[in-house]
């Protein structure tokens, strides 16, 4: 069971590995018999059953390679299985298998085999080791946070001129959007998980209340967007202090499920108070914003407003209004983002970080933990609700469907993907959870299936997030200056050597 | 008082399901300390593999309704403790050691896909079933009626409650998982098989999660892909409300949330019952955060 130190072929012992791909093969089978083989479709008469045992024996044949390939993989014949895998690889792209998703299975599978095989070659191993991998991903994770340094300013400006690219067009603003509003989501939650070391399973409470907030003051008083922002904000704000302050004195795990609770007891209250939220119809018709208040994105405005387009002496242009909700998302997510870097650095900032890896330490050197976190979860909350207006603004239609738990594991995913407490990270997380279901969207689907599979790998693959970044952004001794972007300190596992090499020198 | 008693019969076997889901979350959090997201699905699978049974043996022409029973309550049992087994395998045991948010977020992202694998393979629409075993058991001169059914899970869960009970208490296996309970690294050197104990611990929470599924599907006969979601935090609900680590008290808080449920929509309407639960968590975590029958925490420094 071991993994060999050399790469030269023995003898294989063929009765054990056949036996080891035989049970997980097994396994496959029971797994796949009964809701795989016998599917429930819906008949005139009732409920029936049709089935597919060729699927099954296609998943299970499947498996029963796959496990064969890696047994011999781990015995040192990973030349044979390079290849065999890469052939499995190209005959899925022509064989038809029974359905697209066991192609799709049998792909990736030879894919992930073949790149084991090829981990073997190189180092004689069938498998990098947990520490290996963190190391090899640390080095990585601090080349790019030390690169963020440069590369942060030329992603803000390479955001700032794309509107005026000639790629621009209606679909890659609007993704573009789609994409800002959860980068900013997602460092609005990583004040609260990645600084503060809270675990949120309710933010998308927050976002809900900002957008109802808006669309609830736009409906009845008739205010307008730019005065309804900030009390958005305010509102979710206050919702953060009123949610938060029971429930801060809870330990990890009890408080993510209480977070939990509230968010779906917002999203019921949403949909069982019709009279004054409209209930599961929600609220439509929710006002454009304008532009500041002084002028609008429609052709014909109405008496005494101004239009945009006949302001600025342009051809009139529905783009005008998606180019603006694009630049306003991404101030408002970037005021989010100067705000964290600013307040690591401060008193504030640097208290939740030190909660976020010592609770009772913190209260024995007099840390007002209560307070602390509640800062945290307040400023988040606003964040969320800034957020959540801008959401109600931009779709012009909300509804208590939009703020499931489900939105809310996505952008702790987010947070978490991209490596807790690390800014770029949540903009390469974001890229990959929502930009790539974007990008195949063909594959309806299966969006959500291979979303929580890609969960569950990255997790096994890097536990501690893509890019994690648990150094504190300022030492004591030493290095306090260059703290913030010395690439040596910026990794996960030297964190705690860090500091204590640090206050060694 | 008629109307309560009958209250008090769907009180129960609610909570009687919401127990059985329970034992699941409370031994797993005992054992390893996590919250096992998925175990929802793994209830939802349970019912789906009960009602594909039920379908199956009905084909085959089977159709003695005790000898029916059996076989969905095995099958149900069986295949849903292959699927508790393999998501402990793939995604939670190459993390025990890593940092406490990535089995949570592992086991978050399970059950999203669980959800889907269901819904793709089974299809979106509720799957609605003819009653099982009708009829009713008529008390006080037919003023309250008790379904058959509910009778049925009653009965089935104090016997499965008193069988495991026996297993924890008087089998070597029992014995094993206590031990890792309290320490798992001291276990180990004593010659208990940890993993084989984790293991086994996630095929008996999926087991009895299966029976539940199998009870929600005979009581209302319908079930979609998404019940897994709010049953799991309900049932997380009850775990944490009886003392989580605790295996009397899951079921207690199971039968306390069932009860609350059941009266909460008898006289106030159904509407608001589930955010009668969570509130109920909410105070339960402020003013006893070990539970009612819970051992209070020692904080570590």
């Amino acid at each position: 069971m071991t993994a060999i130190s050399m790469s030269s072929p023995r003898a294989i012992a063929w009765p054990a590995i056949l036996k080891e791909a035989a049970m997980t093969a097994f396994v496959a089978l029971l797994l796949t018999i009964p809701l795989v083989g016998l599917r429930t479709v819906d008949r005139p008469t009732g409920l029936g059953l049709e089935t597919r045992w060729n699927e099954v024996a296609a998943a299970v044949g499947l498996v029963f390679l796959g496990r064969l390939g890696l047994c011999l993989i781990r015995e040192g014949h990973a030349v044979t299985v390079l290849v065999l895998a890469a052939a499995a690889t190209a005959a899925g792209f022509f064989i038809a298998m029974p359905t697209e998703a066991l192609r799709v299975i049998l792909i990736g599978g030879g894919a992930v085999i073949a790149i084991r095989a090829i981990l073997a070659i190189r180092t004689g191993r069938s498998k990098l080791s947990q520490a290996e991998r963190d190391k090899r991903m640390d080095h990585i994770a601090a080349q790019v946070q030390h690169a963020s340094r440069w590369l942060g300013p030329i992603a803000v400006v390479v955001a700032l001129a794309f509107p005026f690219t000639p790629l621009a067009d209606r679909q890659l603003l609007d993704i573009g959007i789609l994409l800002l509003t959860y980068i900013m989501l997602g460092w609005g939650l990583n004040i609260v998980v990645g600084l503060a070391g809270l675990l949120d399973l309710g933010y998308v409470a927050f976002y809900a209340v900002g957008a109802y907030s808006y669309a609830l003051l736009a409906h009845y008083f008739g205010f307008s967007f730019w005065v309804c922002l900030p009390l958005a904000g305010f509102l979710a704000a206050m919702s953060g202090v009123l949610l938060g302050f029971p429930v801060l004195r809870l330990r990890g795990d009890y408080f993510a499920i209480v977070t939990l609770g509230f968010g779906e007891i917002i999203r019921i209250i949403l949909i069982n108070w019709y009279q004054f939220t409209g209930g599961p119809n929600g609220i439509s018709g929710i006002p454009r914003p304008s532009f500041f208040g002084i002028a609008d994105f429609t052709r014909t405005p109405a008496e005494g407003t101004a239009a945009f387009h006949e302001m600025f002496g342009l051809e009139f242009s529905p783009l005008h209004r998606i180019i603006f909700l694009y630049y306003l998302i991404l101030v408002l997510a970037l005021v989010v983002n100067l705000f964290t870097m600013r307040v690591r650095k401060l008193p504030l900032g640097r208290a939740w970080e030190a909660l976020r890896e010592d609770d009772i330490a913190c209260a024995s050197l007099g840390i007002n933990r209560t307070n602390m976190k509640l800062a945290a979860f307040a400023i988040a909350a606003m964040f969320g609700g800034f957020a959540g207006s801008f959401f109600a603004t931009r779709q012009g239609f909300i509804s208590p469907e939009s703020f499931t738990f489900i939105e809310s594991a996505i952008i702790l995913a987010i947070v978490v993907l991209g490596g807790m407490g690390s800014q770029i990270g949540v903009v390469v997380a974001t890229l990959l959870v929502i930009g790539l279901p974007e990008a195949f969207r063909e594959l309806a689907d299966y969006r959500m299936l291979t979303f929580g599979m890609g969960m569950v790998l990255i997790m096994l693959w890097r536990p501690r997030g893509l890019l994690a970044h648990r150094d504190p952004t300022i030492l004591l001794h030493g290095r306090s200056k260059g703290g913030s972007g010395g690439p040596a300190a910026g990794t996960a596992a030297a964190g705690g050597q860090g500091i204590a090499g640090g206050s060694a020198k | 008082m008629e109307y309560f008693l009958q209250q008090l019969i769907n009180g129960l076997s609610l909570g009687a399901i919401y127990g059985l889901i329970a034992i699941g979350y409370t031994m797993v959090y005992g054992i390893i300390g996590m919250i096992n997201f998925a175990h929802g699905e793994i209830y939802m699978i349970g019912a789906f593999v009960a009602l594909i049974t039920f379908l199956a043996i009905g084909s085959l022409g089977i159709t003695w309704v005790p000898l029916a029973l059996l076989v969905m309550l095995v099958a149900s049992m069986l295949f849903t403790a292959v699927y508790g087994w393999t998501v402990e395998r793939i995604a939670y045991r190459p993390l025990r050691s890593s940092p406490r948010l990535a089995p949570l977020i592992s086991a978050i992202g399970m059950s999203i896909f669980l959800q889907n694998y269901v819904q793709i393979l089974q299809g979106a629409r509720s799957k609605p079933l003819q009653p099982i075993l009708p009829g009713n058991l008529t008390l006080m001169d037919g003023a309250v009626s008790v379904s058959y059914v509910r009778l049925a899970t009653i009965v089935i869960t104090i016997a499965l409650m008193y069988g495991f009970t026996q297993l924890i208490t008087r089998t070597s296996l029992g014995r094993a998982q206590r031990a890792c309970e309290q320490d798992k690294k001291m276990a180990g050197l004593l010659g208990v098989n940890v993993d084989r104990v984790i293991s086994l611990t996630f095929v008996m929470g999926a087991a009895l999660a299966a029976v539940a599924g199998m009870m929600v599907l005979l009581i209302y006969g319908v079930i979609d892909f998404y019940i897994g979601f709010l049953a799991g935090v309900k049932a997380f609900t009850a775990a944490v409300l009886g003392g989580i680590g605790s295996l009397p008290g899951a079921m207690l808080g199971g039968v306390v949330i069932g009860l609350i449920e059941a009266f909460w929509s008898g006289y106030m309407g159904s509407e608001w019952k589930d955010v009668a639960t969570f509130t109920i968590l909410v105070l339960v975590l402020i003013f006893r955060p070990t539970g009612l029958l819970g051992r209070p925490e020692i904080e570590k420094v």
